[in-house]
């Protein structure tokens, strides 16, 4: 069963158009990656699909009580407030501090309960970030470029977590980012947007697919272009491509 | 001692006991501008109240209400409200402030509202002080986790199944209310002082957001105690009295963190 669908989806900021005529939708163990240049509107989607952006118009539905775990691009923290890690992770839903230490060993930041967040280095907040999303048992995890300021044994290492915590707990993963390489593979379906989705489907048909090569360039082909098409356009917004090749389950 | 003090001391602790947390939140969400505006506005609470006979408090009451959307709806537009914030404040004030010579009653001492008069706090207004700072505290403590939350990320916040903006809804009523309420002790004035003096205070000293804001508590307790000491011993005023040994006290905090 899908756990967020969107139908026709279009956001404007002001008099620009962020997202325009999106449909998505993510099934329950689902890995869905949505990539784009800067941009292009996947924040933006992201924000919609949690319910923090209400579309000007089209419809988002959430499975009723979807348990959501969210893992925000930045997390500005704000230094006026003390905080632990630990009470951190207990916001908003408070959590035993076997749980907490047992969640934090789990993502490879063991014995930083008491240290406070605003002091936790880069590669270690994304991972107590990441724990307090898990913590709340989810059923999807929503990640915003989770990478973002990380290094590449880093960047690596991340994911690599990201796909043992989906296999051990089975929730659906939709994350966002740039990092295309190495979240492609891990991914069952691929959505490229620029505004609208150029181009959706399996990570060898996306990295195919020329909507793909006209966003990103041409260095990845041969790595993964198992097979080509025979769309011979751009992608531009005229939609022509959309939904193409979708083999996401 | 005599009575006139005893009430000041349980007017000036009692309100301690709503600013420390309200003044905590408003530190950690940068909201002190947001304090000024709604407490500037009490002056022209005042004046209607005057003008229309009615009780002080509900004057105040009502302007700040009126005056603590009107800023939160204003921020939730997004734009970059510092100028237009500083507009209403001043424009509050002053605007209060002429109203209030057109009333023409003799015997309104103005600097009473503007600086407070804590030692002439009778027990009717002990009643209204402690009635609203137990509101407060109750108000936000029952909505603390999700205030937390919301404060530290309002997408964060959302994804969890709380709405920040309903949140913030008591947020703005705790401030027209502690405005209403704090007149009579430190005047509209220096109310935005009360709420962030004793928090500013604490920050360095806690390590939790609830250990910051009781904390804030206790600083403003003694802060009361000195600024009262200070009257009866050298005849200072009481409210600025309370201020500077709240400052005092943040010097020191800043002192020992060296």
């Amino acid at each position: 069963m899908s756990l967020i669908s969107a139908k026709g989806v279009s956001l404007t900021y002001g008099a620009q158009h962020v997202l325009r005529d999106v449909d998505f939708e993510i099934r329950a163990g689902e890995i869905v990656t949505v990539i784009g240049p800067n941009g292009s509107g996947k924040s933006t989607l992201m924000r919609a699909l949690l319910g923090v952006k209400a579309p000007q118009s089209g419809e988002i539905t959430r499975k009723p009580g979807l348990r959501i775990g969210y893992v925000p691009q930045r997390l500005a923290i704000e230094t006026a407030m003390p905080l632990t890690v630990a009470r951190f992770l207990s916001l908003p839903v408070k959590h035993t501090a076997n749980a907490i230490k047992t969640m934090l060993e789990r993502v490879g930041a063991q014995g930083v309960e008491t240290r406070q967040l605003a002091s936790v280095s880069g590669g270690q907040f994304q991972r107590v970030v990441l724990a307090r999303a898990l913590l709340g048992n989810p059923e999807i995890l929503i990640l915003d470029e989770p990478t973002q300021g990380l290094d590449q044994p880093g960047i690596a290492g991340f994911y690599g977590l990201i796909e043992d915590i989906r296999r051990d707990i089975g929730c659906a993963v939709l994350m966002v980012s740039h990092d295309l390489h190495v979240v492609m593979s891990a991914s069952d379906r691929v959505i490229c947007l620029n505004g609208h989705i150029c181009c959706e489907g399996t990570p060898t048909v996306v990295s195919a697919a020329p909507e793909y090569h006209a966003l990103f360039g041409h260095g990845t082909r041969g790595t993964m272009a198992l097979y080509q098409h025979e769309h011979g356009e751009q992608c531009d917004h005229n939609h022509a491509h959309e939904g193409i090749e979708n083999h996401g389950q | 001692m005599d009575n006139n003090l005893v009430y000041a001391l349980l007017a000036a602790i009692g309100l301690s006991f709503a600013t420390g947390p309200l003044g905590s939140l408003i530190v950690w969400r940068r909201m002190a501008y947001f304090g000024d505006a709604t407490s500037h506005a009490a002056i022209l609470g005042v004046a209607l109240s005057i003008g229309f006979g009615l009780p002080i408090f509900l004057g105040i009451l009502g302007v700040a209400l009126v005056m603590a959307f009107a800023v939160t709806n204003l921020n939730n537009r997004g734009h970059s409200i510092d100028s237009t914030l500083g507009v209403l404040a001043y424009f509050a004030l002053s605007l209060g402030l002429v109203a209030i010579s057109l009333t023409d009653q003799p015997g309104v001492e103005l600097h009473d509202f503007l600086f407070g008069d804590v030692m002439a706090v009778t027990a009717q207004d002990l009643l209204i002080i402690w009635g609203g700072a137990i509101s407060i505290l109750a108000g936000l403590i029952w909505r603390w986790v999700p205030l937390l939350i919301s404060t530290l990320n309002a997408d964060l916040a959302v994804a969890s199944g709380i709405n920040p903006k309903r949140e913030q809804l008591v947020l703005t009523l705790a401030l027209a209310v502690v405005v209403a309420v704090s007149i009579k002790v430190v005047g509209a004035l220096l109310i935005g002082a009360m709420l962030l003096i004793p928090a500013a205070a604490a920050r360095g000293l806690s390590r939790t957001p609830e250990g910051m804001a009781a904390l804030a508590i206790v600083i403003g307790v003694i802060a009361s105690f000195g600024g009262l000491f200070s009257a009866v011993t050298w005849d200072t005023p009481a409210g600025p009295g309370i201020v500077v040994a709240a400052a005092i006290l943040f010097f020191l905090g800043g002192l020992s963190k060296r």
